[in-house]
């Protein structure tokens, strides 16, 4: 991280106000508390004492306006879509989504034969990063919040509400 | 400290009480100005994890549960002054220095208790903990058609459909048919000769 790099130099950053931004807001992803199936429970596992995401700053909010990421960790039926893209909905923006598992990314083992499964939770809210595995391991999930740092690092949240969208985003 | 240019104890609490109330105005001012808005009717919807939300919060409560949860915070509280009894009573020293003091504790306490089973009895012999159920009054309309008209279709016996497992099974049911269709191969392999051009 540039930052990091800039305070071994005598204790001083110089920064773009954006960069700081996205460093606050990278180190401190808050997901929605929010399983839905067998993913879930490697999801938990990640967020515990073994492997512990809160040094990431991934710490579970138990309400979708306190957070910023959603993971969906499960097998999203169509009666469960509703519910997640309210719940997508009500969360603040900037809000990112982390796919995690076969069944979300793309049906899993549902894909063909599942009467009740949507194929990809991409068809009802815009997905950030996908994470393969059935379920993943607990490694996989840390990977794809360091994915999700990666791009937010990039992403400019003060040139979208002090400057015209349009020439903010060339 | 009678020097008018120093700060008093109190004045450095008040400053650490300003710097507090500006520091938080100055995050939330901040944090107004900088956040992205895209409100939508679905976002300023009422969160109740997901669900629709049906009807009001402000639902009418039964009353008779205030006097029940009145008495339940009684003896709540009445425990909570019992457990840091309990271990002074049990204490060794205050024992051996007079040996009356356990006595004492328990008279004591037993008095604290006694008031307080005294009012669950002034209570309960009120009527306070009867829970009056409501009367149900099942409708009755007269009718001049006799009940015994109906018998003949209350008594009589009807035919339910049989869910035990019939005899033939799905092997026998293709077998009797005959299906006698080629898989088709999805994927066929086709080899190039090493000295063709094409």
């Amino acid at each position: 991280m540039s930052l990091e790099n800039q305070l071994q130099n005598n204790g001083v950053v110089v920064a773009k106000l954006d960069d700081l931004l996205n460093w606050a807001r990278l180190s401190s992803m808050w997901p929605i508390s929010f399983g839905i199936a067998c993913c879930a429970i490697e999801m938990m596992g990640a967020m515990a004492a073994t492997y512990d995401l809160d040094r990431l700053g991934v710490f579970p909010r138990p309400s979708p306006r306190q957070s910023d990421v959603m993971i969906i960790a499960g097998t999203v039926t169509f009666k469960m879509a509703d519910r997640i893209r309210k719940l997508y909905e009500q969360m603040p923006e900037p809000k990112y989504v982390i796919s995690m598992g076969s069944c979300s990314n793309c049906g899993g083992p549902y894909w063909q034969h599942g009467y009740h499964v949507v194929k990809g939770v991409d068809r009802i809210i815009p997905v950030d990063v996908y994470v393969q595995g059935c379920p993943p391991r607990p490694e996989a999930l840390i990977g794809a919040f360091l994915e999700l740092q990666k791009k937010i690092e990039k992403e400019s949240v003060l040139g979208e509400s002090l400057f015209h969208p349009k020439t903010a985003k060339i | 400290m009678d020097d008018p240019a120093q700060l008093s104890e109190y004045g450095k609490i008040l400053i650490v009480a300003l710097i507090g109330i500006l520091l938080v105005c100055a995050t939330i001012f901040l944090a107004k100005v900088i956040s992205p808005k895209k409100p939508n009717p679905i976002k300023l919807s009422t969160y109740e994890c997901g669900e629709e939300s049906l009807g009001t919060a402000w639902i009418q409560f039964n009353p008779r549960f205030y006097v029940i949860a009145l008495v339940f915070l009684l003896f709540d509280v009445e425990l909570i002054f019992v457990f840091p009894w309990a271990t002074v009573f049990g204490q060794q020293e205050l024992i051996q220095a007079d040996g009356r003091w356990g006595w004492f504790t328990m008279v004591e306490m037993a008095l604290f208790l006694g008031v307080l089973i005294l009012g669950l009895v002034y209570v309960w012999r009120r009527g306070d903990l009867e829970w009056i159920k409501p009367i149900h009054v099942t409708p009755s309309v007269q009718v001049n058609i006799p009940a015994g008209a109906y018998d003949a279709l209350n008594n009589r016996s009807y035919t339910i459909r049989d869910y035990s497992v019939s005899e033939t099974t799905v092997a026998d049911a293709v077998s009797a048919d005959k299906v006698d269709v080629k898989p088709k191969i999805g994927f066929k392999p086709t080899f190039r000769k090493p000295g063709s051009t094409s």
